[in-house]
C-alpha cells in the first residue's frame, strides 16, 4: 500500500519522464544528428541534454530534439537553442559542455559565449 | 532517461491491422542499433483513427505516422530515431486540407474533437499505473475521500449535468442519490461494459486505453452510495480490454487504491470482473444484474428499480463505461468546467464510433451539440468515392436513422429524440446512396430477432413477424397492406415489450418508414430496389453489343443460366451471350468475371 506522499512522489517522477510527450517546450534544444554529427560524437551530447534537462526539472519548459545536417560539418557536434526569436548556435559540443549549457543557459538564461560559433577558431 | 518515446497504438483496430508485429520489429531494430537505452517504446490505447492504422507517434515533435508496415521499421529507426529526420513518405496527408500534417493534433480529424472520456487514450501506457497517476490519476478519489461528503459528490454530479452515456441519458447524480438514500446493509456498484451494438467500440477503447479511470470512478461511487463491492460486467469477446482491466485492478490493489482501508481512510472497496458471454440483452440493466448473479441473462420488470432492488436484490447502481470515465475529471475540474461544454440540457462530450461509408473509420469525441455534418465531413473526412450522404444510423439496433435533411441538427439527447432517433451508446453508421434503407432496417431487425431473450411475447414474436414482413417486401412479394401492418406491429412491440431491447427494436423500421417510405413503396409497387442491394429484385443483363462471346461468364455461372445466342455484333468473332432471368440466382459472378464490362445489374 502506498501513502498519499508516496503517490504524490510517483506522480512527480512519472510526470517528468512523460514530459517529452507534451507539446514542444518554450525552449527547443536541437542537436544535429546527421552522419557527420554522430561521427563527431553527437549522441552522448544529446543524451546528456536529455538527462540534465530532466534532472534540473526543466522537462515541461525545454524540449530536446534532433535534426539532420545543417551544413557546417567541421563544427559538429552542433547544438542550436531556440528561445523565442533568439537562436544560439553552440559548436564542437561535448557531454561536459552540454552540462554547462543546461546549468547556465537553460536554467539561468546566460548564453555560454565561449562555446558559440562566433568564438570558435576552426 | 529516454530521449524519445515511440507510442504504438495497441487498440483493437490497430492490433487487427498488425501493430503487435510492428512493435516487436521496432523493439528488435532499436536493439540492433543500440538505442534501447535512449528510445522507449510504449503501447497505448486507441488514438481513434483506426482507418489509418497501425498508428505510431514519436515524441518529441509529436510526429504522426500512419499505415506503418514492418518493412518501414528499419527506415524509421535509422532515419528518425537515430538521425532525427522525419520519414516524409509515412507522414499522414490530411483528407480535408490535402496538406501533410506531422502532428496528429493538426489533422482535421482531431481539430474539433474534445477529448474528455478519451483524454488518456493514446497518451499513456494503459498497463502502467504510474502513467495514469502522472495524468492526475486517483487524485479525484483522494479528493473525494479526504474532503468531500457523499452528498457533495452527488451535488457535484448534478451541477455538472452528467447524463448516462449508455444511451438513455438519465442524470447520473440522481441515480446515485436514489441508491444512496435506499435502505440496505449491502449495496453494489456495477459497470456496464457489455457493449453490444454492431459497429460500436467506445467502451472497449476506454477500457483498453484508460482502464484506471473506470476503477477510480467506481471507488468514488462506492464511497458515495455506501457500497464496498463493485462488479465490472465485460464481454469475454473483448480480450484486450479484459486483460488490461485485470492488470489495472492488480496494480491498483498493490498500491492500496482498491481494497481494504483505501488511502488509510478506513474505506473498503473491492472490484470483481465478470465476463459476459456476449448476449445483447445483457446490456439491459436488470438482465445484466441477473447475469452477474449467475443466472440466465433475462430482464425483470421495473419497478422495483435497481436503486432499491438491484444486484442480489440489494440497492445497486449501474453506469456505462463512458459515464465512469467522465467522473474523475468532473471531480477534479469542477462541475462548472463540465457544464460549460455541450448544450443546454446535454452537457459534456460524447464519444462516437464512426463506421460505414466514411473515410476515417474510428473513434471520435466531440462536444454535445456538434452537428452531424461536422462529424461526418470534418472529423470523418467525408464519404469515400465521391458518393452522396444519404443517412446516418445512431444508436445501432435501438436507434433510428438521421436523413440528409437533418445534417445540420445538433446532436444531443433532445434533438436526436425529436427527429425519431436516439443518442444511444454512440454507434454512428454512415450510409451513402448505395445503401438500401429497407435492407438496413432488415439488418438491424435480424439482429434483434437473434438477440431477443424470448421472455416476453411482444418482443419474441413481434420482432420475428416484423422481420418476415420485411423479407416479404425485399423479395418483391410485399403489398401496400403490409406497410400498414408493419407500422402497427412496430408500435405494438414498442409499447408492450418488457425491457429496452424490445421497446427500441422497432426504431430502425419506424424511422426508415418515416423518412424513406418511397423506398419501401418502390420495392412493393415497382418491384425495384433503388439502391440495387436487394438481390431478389435485381436483374442481371448482358449488353449484347459489348459482349465478345468469350464465354467466361457462362463457364463460371453456378446455375447454368447463361447461353450462347445467334447474334454476333459487327466486327466481333463470336456470338453474344444471354442470361435466362428465370434460372439466374443473382450471385453476381458473371459481372465480376467479365473483362469487357458487358454485364450490368438494375
Amino acid at each position: 500500500m502506498k501513502s498519499l506522499q508516496e503517490l504524490a512522489a510517483i506522480r512527480e517522477q512519472t510526470k517528468a519522464k512523460m514530459a517529452l510527450r507534451e507539446k514542444e517546450g518554450a525552449v527547443r534544444v536541437v542537436v544535429g544528428m546527421a552522419t557527420c554529427g554522430i561521427a563527431a560524437g553527437a549522441r552522448p551530447v544529446l543524451n546528456t541534454f536529455v538527462e540534465e534537462v530532466n534532472k534540473e526539472g526543466l522537462g515541461g519548459k525545454v524540449s530536446v530534439e534532433q535534426t539532420g545536417c545543417i551544413g557546417i560539418c567541421q563544427y559538429e557536434p552542433v547544438v542550436e537553442v531556440f528561445d523565442g526569436d533568439q537562436k544560439t548556435t553552440y559548436v564542437k559540443m561535448t557531454a561536459d559542455k552540454a552540462k554547462r549549457v543546461v546549468a547556465e543557459h537553460l536554467e539561468k538564461g546566460n548564453i555560454v559565449k565561449e562555446y558559440t560559433i562566433g568564438y570558435s577558431n576552426v | 532517461m529516454y530521449r524519445t518515446h515511440v507510442m504504438v497504438c495497441g487498440g483493437t483496430g490497430c492490433t487487427a491491422s498488425g501493430s503487435g508485429k510492428i512493435q516487436e520489429a521496432l523493439v528488435s531494430e532499436i536493439k540492433k542499433k543500440g538505442l534501447e537505452d535512449e528510445v522507449k517504446v510504449v503501447q497505448t490505447g486507441c488514438f481513434g483513427l483506426c482507418e489509418l492504422g497501425p498508428i505510431m507517434i514519436i515524441y518529441p515533435g509529436d510526429v504522426f505516422y500512419s499505415r506503418v508496415t514492418v518493412d518501414d521499421i528499419p527506415e524509421i529507426v535509422e532515419e528518425h530515431l537515430l538521425k532525427g529526420r522525419v520519414v516524409e513518405r509515412l507522414v499522414h496527408e490530411d483528407e480535408v486540407t490535402r496538406e501533410k500534417t506531422t502532428s496528429l493534433d493538426d489533422t482535421s480529424f482531431y481539430k474539433i474533437q474534445k477529448r474528455v472520456a478519451l483524454r488518456n487514450c493514446g497518451v499513456i501506457d494503459p498497463e502502467n499505473i504510474d502513467e495514469y497517476l502522472a495524468m492526475d490519476g486517483y487524485t479525484a478519489l483522494e479528493k473525494v475521500l479526504t474532503t468531500m461528503t457523499p452528498d457533495d459528490v452527488i451535488q457535484c454530479l448534478l451541477d455538472a449535468g452528467l447524463r448516462g452515456r449508455g444511451g438513455a441519458g438519465f442524470p447520473t447524480g440522481l441515480k446515485w442519490k436514489f441508491a444512496k438514500n435506499a435502505v440496505g446493509d449491502v449495496k453494489y456498484v456495477c459497470c456496464n461494459a457489455d457493449e453490444g451494438d454492431p459497429g460500436a467500440f467506445m467502451d472497449r477503447s476506454v477500457l483498453e486505453g484508460d482502464p484506471h479511470s473506470v476503477l477510480e470512478a467506481m471507488a468514488i461511487a462506492g464511497y458515495t452510495i455506501g457500497s464496498n463491492q463493485g462488479y465490472i460486467y465485460v464481454r469475454a469477446e473483448y480480450p484486450i480490454a479484459v486483460k488490461r482491466l485485470q492488470i489495472a485492478l492488480k496494480q491498483a490493489k498493490d498500491y492500496g487504491l482498491i481494497g481494504k482501508n483505501i488511502l488509510g481512510t478506513g474505506f473498503d472497496f473491492d472490484i470483481d470482473i465478470r465476463l459476459g458471454a456476449g448476449a445483447f440483452v445483457c446490456g439491459e440493466e436488470t438482465a445484466l444484474m441477473t447475469s452477474i448473479e449467475g443466472k440466465r441473462g433475462e430482464p425483470r420488470p421495473r419497478p422495483p428499480f435497481p436503486a432499491n432492488k438491484g444486484l442480489f436484490q440489494k440497492p445497486s447502481i449501474l453506469n456505462n463505461v463512458e459515464t465512469w470515465a467522465n467522473i474523475p475529471q468532473i471531480i477534479n475540474n469542477g462541475p462548472e468546467w463540465f457544464a460549460a461544454m455541450g448544450t443546454e440540457k446535454s452537457k459534456g462530450t460524447k464519444v462516437f464510433a464512426l463506421g460505414g461509408k466514411i473515410k476515417h473509420t474510428g473513434l471520435v469525441e466531440v462536444p454535445m451539440g456538434t452537428t452531424l455534418r461536422q462529424v461526418v465531413e470534418e472529423v470523418g473526412g467525408g464519404i469515400p468515392n465521391g458518393k452522396k450522404f444519404k443517412a446516418a444510423q445512431t444508436g445501432g439496433p435501438s436507434g433510428g436513422c438521421i436523413p440528409a435533411q437533418f445534417f445540420d441538427v445538433p446532436m444531443d439527447y433532445e434533438h436526436l429524440a425529436e427527429i425519431g432517433s436516439i443518442m444511444g451508446s454512440g454507434g454512428l453508421i454512415v450510409m451513402d446512396e448505395d445503401n438500401c434503407m429497407v435492407d438496413i432496417a432488415k439488418f438491424f431487425l435480424q439482429f434483434t430477432v437473434d438477440e431477443s431473450c424470448g421472455k416476453c411475447t411482444p418482443c419474441r414474436l413481434g420482432t420475428k413477424r416484423m422481420l418476415e414482413i420485411l423479407e416479404k417486401i425485399t423479395s418483391g412479394n410485399g403489398t401496400m397492406d403490409d406497410l400498414d401492418k408493419l407500422e402497427n406491429l412496430a408500435y405494438f412491440v414498442k409499447t408492450n415489450s418488457l425491457c429496452g431491447l424490445g421497446q427500441t427494436a422497432p426504431n430502425p423500421v419506424l424511422s426508415t418508414l418515416k423518412y424513406f417510405r418511397d423506398e419501401y413503396i418502390a420495392h412493393i409497387v415497382d418491384k425495384h430496389c433503388p439502391a440495387g442491394v436487394c438481390s431478389d429484385l435485381l436483374v442481371y443483363t448482358i449488353d449484347r453489343e459489348k459482349c465478345m462471346g468469350c464465354t467466361m461468364c457462362m463457364r463460371n455461372c453456378p446455375a447454368n443460366a447463361i447461353s450462347v445466342t445467334k447474334y454476333t455484333p459487327e466486327g466481333h468473332k463470336r456470338p453474344s451471350l444471354v442470361i435466362d432471368p428465370a434460372a439466374c440466382v443473382k450471385c453476381g459472378t458473371c459481372q465480376t468475371v467479365c473483362k469487357f464490362d458487358a454485364v450490368s445489374k438494375a
